[in-house]
């Protein structure tokens, strides 16, 4: 395994190897607190541990670093290579899930073989990012034209479509966060700006009448057309412009109405609605957002030490252990415990940048912000959703989570970027 | 080409991170709304222990109930107590013990609860109820203690106790935790799963205060609790206190069965204990005290002890005899050639009435002697495991050598040699022969009976050749369901034909035979058989079984009393004494029952005595 920079364990970036064992490792203790119970703790010599959740998450674990073994043992140039291959076998996954997949938790998107079961979608993250990048090594491609930004978009539109199809809208939207790779790679500012100001206004929509956004729309244009040269202020045309812009955008925002009242789901209008409206139905629909904030909030400065949560036992929060993670830190270990994780999640995603920009070839480097952005966005939703910032969906904190799918697919993510950085003096720049 | 792009995209998330920290410093240490409602919305698993069932006895008197009792929690992390001393003054208790029960319980944890003070009183309670508001963190369980109308019914009934680590361990449906309560002994233990009832567990909101703030999900995960269903025994308490007090001073045990029923009136283990020694706070300390007693009270003699029958298994042999057509009403033996002594008795007719009636031991010498030889082939041993094979299988259906399915836990089996027994006794076939085994005969050797079964054969003889099996509960819960088991007779194989000699004969020992004076009821024709059972150390037992009145029996009964000596003297009139309290509701004979209400045999009891030996040895009646 030795190449021209020496050994593989001098190649490795070590410091994104120990945060990330120290995410498995802190998101372990979580899920073990969440089901301690002091009157009769489990230890690892009961039977009833490895049927437990911290069991089940500790053999995952077990077999993760299995998975890491296998992909550094792997050639580096497989992913670039056969990547067509991976993105083509996870879209004839999709495809088939509906068919011979099983339902879990009321999502009909798992394979099971025997006891172990695969959620294709998250696997498709990495597949869709490997072929993303793939076609970015192309030195033709440029996305600032249109032609290859359809072709892009065709790449992250197709397994989208079919998550969607599988009514997993959630995890659908996880490939939204690709836009920061093609934007690092090339793509025109207008797409992120539009993204977030599409954003901003379906928020706007929601939050305000249309009647509030009418008027300050109003006074924006008014500000304009005072801050504006005088000979734009003398044509006719301009007050035409704006007249469009107001129509344009008071448009969308009854098209939100109407997308919210009509094209949403019952249960995700009425995550929307918890969000907007925190003390809306605290018992039943804000039930989740409301006992985990309860539950983050009672862990004031220093939180009430480890094992020690009260909120966040009894399956007093529900899923605890998969989404509401982040509770059970925010409760056992105070401001300190999750101000320390996001700075961390911060330093973890800065060095991935870092490594990413260094890389030589186009292929690794887009790849890398593919990762980057795919544990940003988990970031964002899963932490943003805890503490009521964000609808809730099903998306998991990476590494901190319980669940074999979600644990062993952002190690894949994660490691395949290891691995390629790891062989970066190895390939050709560009 | 790009590269700032990395710095843009990571101020994005760092705006985002500043955020997330700045809403979390907000939730977490400016709003304190959560912080209470924290405290507002802290669950409670409650669980609520439902009440034991009672106990009735056979013309529904209550003999044992439930008195509540409350236990006080302390929650560190909640507690707090401005003023020490007026608070310990309030619950009676020192500056040292609040000290050192709240700094283990902040050990064992600051958020949940921990035993403060157990087993309050209501008065207590009621005491200190109103001044709880002035101390949160400090909750109040309800729970119960057995509670005792008859200090007379207790080892049959059993006691109450906290699970110990052993039956934790071993339990098969994980349904009790530590320090949970369960039926340790008699009944008790017996009918634990229908007088415990089901725990409930309710989860509820609760405040800094412990004032409750509604169920938790509306009540979707609660589980009800199921009342203990109550136990119709069909002791008489009455009956039982009298034949409690008539073992005072003594060691043995008293049986009484209705024999169309074979529901057990009485069944008294002495020396016994107060019951509410063991259902209070000082359970560990009187538990001590009657565990390490020489006397052994705690133990249930009625069902467990071992005893040989001495005499009154005559009455088996006499009819098991009859039934195989070995001896008849008119077999007579003399006493010459027997190893075995006899009382002097006339001897001019020595038939099976007359051998019943005067306890002789000879003729039952002979008997035995015919009952293994007789129609048998092949030499003596051969001879002797054949008819000793065709005899304990008869004998067996008396309910010799097996449990009789008495609805205590503890009922022993006893011993009833059989071929095999005797084959690995003497270590192999053919190794032995009547004259190794003779003792059988008169009902010593290696037989081993318990009271109960004793009475259960005064009962067999009182209905002339069948039983019920005997039992203390007569009814579970309102419906008052009763298992098949216990309503179905039992024949014993031995034809009612066969009775009459025998019922005459013990009618006859009662009136003028090996019974005394003082064992007779003037108005009551009773019938019995003495005995007196050996043992290694120390002076015989005295055994005793009777029915009375003759014709449609109301009542069997067998008494045993340790070293008191031959079976007409102690036993006897005890039985007699019991019968006559039973069947006319009073007793006329004061001076007899003074007399052995003050008799002690005690003097007599030798201590640790080795288990009954198998050696055949000299007899006695």
């Amino acid at each position: 395994m030795s190449g021209p920079s020496g050994q593989l364990t001098s190649r490795i970036d070590w410091i994104s190897v120990g945060l990330y064992a120290l995410f498995v490792l802190l998101g372990w203790m979580s899920v073990y607190s969440a089901i301690y119970n002091p009157e009769s703790p489990l230890g690892l010599t009961d039977a009833a541990f490895y049927t437990s959740n911290a069991g089940k998450q500790l053999i995952w674990i077990g077999t993760s670093f299995v998975l890491i073994m296998f992909i550094f043992a792997l050639d580096f140039r497989f992913f670039e290579s056969f990547a067509i291959f991976i993105y083509a076998l996870f879209i004839l996954l999709l495809v088939a899930v509906p068919f011979l997949g099983v339902t879990i938790n009321g999502s009909h998107s798992w394979f099971k073989f025997g006891s172990v079961t695969i959620q294709p979608a998250e696997f498709a993250k990495t597949a869709t990012a490997l072929l993303l990048a793939k076609y970015l090594n192309d030195p033709q491609v440029n996305l600032s034209r249109f032609k290859d930004q359809w072709r892009a978009a065709l790449i992250m539109g197709l397994p989208i479509l079919l998550i969607v199809g599988s009514n997993e809208t959630g995890s659908a939207l996880v490939f939204v966060s690709f836009i920061m790779l093609l934007y690092r790679e090339g793509l025109p500012s207008e797409y992120p700006g539009l993204l977030l100001g599409g954003i901003f206004l379906f928020v706007s929509a929601l939050m305000l009448n249309p009647l509030t956004i009418f008027l300050v729309l109003l006074i924006i244009a008014a500000i304009l057309v005072l801050v504006m040269p005088i000979y734009l202020q003398r044509m006719w045309q301009t007050y035409v412009k704006l007249a469009v812009g107001i129509s344009v955008i008071m448009s969308l925002t009854m098209l939100v109405e109407w997308v919210v009242n009509h094209v949403l789901k019952e249960h995700q209008r009425n995550r929307i609605k918890v969000l907007l409206d925190p003390g809306f139905d605290p018992r039943g629909l804000g039930y989740q957002v409301t006992q985990s904030k309860i539950a983050i909030g009672s862990g004031g400065f220093w939180g009430k030490g480890y094992l020690g949560g009260t909120q966040t036992k009894f399956d007093f929060v529900p899923e605890q252990s998969t989404d509401f993670i982040f509770c059970t830190i925010g409760e056992e270990f105070g401001f300190v415990g999750v101000a320390v994780v996001v700075i961390l999640f911060m330093v973890f995603l800065w060095r991935l940048m870092y490594l990413a920009d260094l890389q030589r070839s186009r292929f690794a480097r887009a790849y890398g912000f593919g990762v980057v952005g795919i544990l940003f966005f988990h970031f964002l939703v899963n932490i943003g959703m805890t503490i009521g910032l964000m609808p809730i969906m099903g998306i998991p904190l990476p590494f901190f989570s319980y669940g074999g799918s979600s644990l062993w697919s952002f190690t894949i993510l994660l490691f395949i970027f290891l691995k390629l950085d790891s062989h970066r003096s190895d390939m050709l720049s560009r | 080409m790009f590269e700032g792009r990395r710095l843009i995209l990571f101020l994005f998330f760092l705006t985002v991170a500043a955020v997330f920290v700045g809403k979390l410093f907000y939730l977490q240490l400016i709003d304190d709304t959560y912080e209470k409602a924290a405290d507002n919305n802290a669950i409670r698993k409650i669980i609520q222990v439902p009440f034991r069932g009672e106990v009735y006895d056979r013309h529904g008197k209550l003999i044992v109930y439930n008195t509540p009792v409350y236990d006080v929690y302390i929650t560190p992390r909640k507690a707090y107590v401005a003023d020490t001393n007026r608070f310990c003054a309030l619950f009676g208790i020192t500056k040292g013990y609040f000290d050192t029960v709240t700094r283990q319980a902040r050990t064992y944890s600051r958020v949940r609860p921990s035993i403060f003070l157990k087993h309050l009183s209501k008065e207590d309670f009621a005491r200190i109820q109103d001044a709880m508001v002035d101390y949160p963190g400090f909750s109040i369980t309800t729970t119960a203690f057995r509670t005792y109308q008859s200090i007379a019914f207790s080892n049959a009934l059993g006691y109450v106790a906290e699970i110990n680590p052993n039956s934790l361990k071993e339990q098969p449906d994980d349904y009790y935790r530590q320090g949970d309560y369960v039926g340790v002994s008699g009944i008790e233990s017996y009918y634990e799963d229908v007088l415990r009832g089901q725990r409930g567990v309710k989860y509820r909101m609760v405040n800094s205060n412990g004032v409750e703030k509604g169920d938790y999900k509306n009540g979707k995960l609660d589980v009800y609790p199921v009342a203990g269903q109550n136990l119709y025994t069909s002791i008489d308490i009455r009956l039982q206190e009298y034949a409690d007090s008539l073992m005072m001073h003594k060691v043995g045990s008293v049986v009484a069965i209705e024999p169309a029923t074979g529901e057990i009136l009485t069944m008294v283990s002495a020396p016994s204990y107060d019951p509410s020694l063991l259902a209070g706070r000082n359970f560990s300390k009187y538990y001590q005290k009657l565990a390490l007693d020489p006397l052994k009270p705690l133990i249930n003699r009625p069902p467990s002890a071992y005893y040989r029958p001495g005499s009154t298994f005559k009455l088996v042999q006499a009819l098991v005899g009859q039934q195989l057509g070995i001896i008849s009403a008119g077999s007579v033996f003399g006493h010459a050639g027997a190893p075995v002594k006899c009382h002097v008795h006339t001897t001019a007719h020595n038939d099976l009435h007359n051998a019943i009636q005067w306890s002789c031991n000879p003729y039952f010498y002979h008997a035995f002697r015919k009952i293994l030889y007789d129609g048998t082939t092949g030499d003596t041993y051969e001879r002797s495991a054949q008819g000793l094979k065709r005899w304990s299988e008869l004998v067996a259906n008396f309910g010799f050598g097996r449990k009789l399915g008495v609805d205590i836990s503890n009922e022993k089996r006893g011993n009833l040699p059989s071929v095999e027994y005797y084959n690995k006794v003497y270590k192999g076939e053919n190794t032995w022969k009547f004259s190794n085994i003779y003792s059988l005969s008169i009902g010593e050797g290696e037989l081993v009976v318990s009271p109960l079964k004793m009475a259960n054969f005064a009962a067999i003889i009182a209905n002339r050749g069948w039983y019920i099996p005997p039992h203390l509960v007569k009814g579970v819960g309102p419906r008052r369901t009763l298992d098949p088991f216990y309503k179905n007779p039992v024949s014993v194989g031995v034809d009612a034909k066969y009775f009459p000699v025998v019922v005459q004969g013990m009618q006859d020992a009662v009136l003028h035979g090996t019974v005394g004076a003082d064992g007779r009821i003037p108005d009551i024709t009773m019938c019995g058989k003495t005995g007196t059972s050996q043992n290694q150390k120390g002076k015989d037992h005295s055994v005793f079984i009777a029915f009375a009145p003759k014709d449609n029996p109301k009542i069997a009964i067998a008494v045993f009393v340790e070293n008191a000596g031959f079976g007409g003297f102690a036993a006897a009139p005890i039985a007699s004494l019991i019968i006559e309290k039973y069947l006319k509701g009073r007793v006329d004979r004061k001076a007899v029952e003074t007399k052995f209400m003050n008799m002690s045999y005690l003097a007599n009891v030798v201590y640790n005595r080795p288990a009954v030996r198998v050696k055949p040895d000299s007899l006695k009646k």
